[in-house]
């Protein structure tokens, strides 16, 4: 097990140092920036540093009398909207550029999943097991909410207000994510 | 620190916010599991510009605002930087999430984007994640009546 684990972390480097980037960096620069920006306007406009994952929590006030989720009440019509927004944001760029409606020299199409098409549009779906999204999503809701953050209000809010908080959260969930990828994949499990 | 937002402009705003958000992490194929695998795997490292690049963005703008603007024109709000006490949870829960992270490749902005691109069996995560938040809340509940609580704004 160990040779195994260290034989794929060898190879892993021995890939990222022939080429660290091979889908560019273009897209993710962009879209890096654009985040941002979707995070900045809200910010600007009301104050708010607005994260993704609190609206679990607030979302769940609505059917849930929990005193936990007693302290998100107020936020939790906003934050539903923030969370349209970003699916309709994302199915926006699906009916556009990923549907080849428009095209970028900066944009890359999806090299991993599957496409389909539905209506003339074309839709994205992954070949992720379900058992890794749903057990995975279980240990994502329990950890972004005890540990105040997730990569939205952690790496992009908390890293952006240099706070010491975000910067130990972020080292911890990445450090870790990296390890447990690694394992998975060392056992076998694919995709 | 009440969300009384009661502005026309609030909710429109918020929308078009996370629609820009959306639209970022669709482009940058964040909506993808596999290519956030990819990168835990060490294989493509390109979403450190994606986290990096959103950071300095609201870096500037998180550091600007309070020096140029009084308050923010739509909630009278002043602006701060996302601080949180760091403790304990921030470690230990940190840590399971990235447990999850490292399972599925999936994240809570990431999974709501991930539905916008046609990912259908992304409903698995999403609803495994309202699963660990309304766990979470239980433990937590009980706690609350001690005044251990603390506000979060993610």
């Amino acid at each position: 097990m160990t040779h195994v684990v260290s034989l794929v972390f060898g190879l892993e480097a021995l890939a990222l140092l022939s080429d660290p980037f091979p889908n560019g960096i273009e897209h993710y620069l962009l879209g890096g920036l654009l985040v941002g920006l979707g995070t900045a306007v809200i910010y600007l406009g009301t104050g708010i540093a607005a994260g993704a994952s609190t609206f679990l929590e607030s979302t769940l006030s609505y059917v849930s009398s929990l005193s936990r989720f007693e302290q998100y009440r107020a936020s939790r019509d906003w934050r539903v909207v923030f969370t349209l927004g970003i699916v309709a944001g994302a199915a926006i760029y699906a009916v556009t550029f990923q549907s080849g409606f428009l095209s970028s020299s900066l944009h890359q199409t999806a090299t991993t999943g599957e496409l389909y098409d539905v209506g003339g549009f074309t839709l994205w779906v992954t070949d992720v097991q379900p058992w890794r999204l749903l057990l995975g999503g279980v240990l994502i809701g329990i950890g972004t909410r005890v540990g105040k953050g997730c990569t939205s209000g952690h790496g992009v809010c908390g890293v952006g207000s240099a706070s010491s908080a975000s910067f130990v959260g972020v080292a911890t969930f990445l450090l870790v994510a990296i390890g447990v990828a690694q394992l998975v994949a060392a056992v076998g499990v694919t995709p | 620190m009440a969300d009384h937002e009661s502005h026309p402009l609030f909710l429109p705003l918020v929308f078009v916010g996370g629609l820009i958000f959306g639209f970022g992490l669709g482009f940058s194929h964040m909506a993808q599991p596999e290519i956030v695998l990819n990168f835990l795997l060490l294989e493509d490292l390109g979403l450190l510009f994606v986290m990096f690049g959103a950071a300095v963005v609201t870096g500037l703008v998180f550091f600007i605002a309070p020096a140029g603007i009084g308050r923010a024109p739509l909630t009278g709000r002043a602006y701060g930087r996302r601080l949180k006490a760091l403790d304990r949870n921030v470690v230990i829960g940190g840590g399971i999430f990235g447990v999850g992270w490292g399972l599925s490749g999936i994240c809570p902005g990431a999974a709501y984007a991930s539905l916008g691109v046609g990912n259908y069996a992304i409903l698995w995560g999403i609803v495994g994640m309202f699963i660990g938040a309304y766990v979470q809340g239980y433990w937590r509940s009980s706690d609350l009546e001690t005044g251990t609580a603390t506000a979060g704004a993610d």
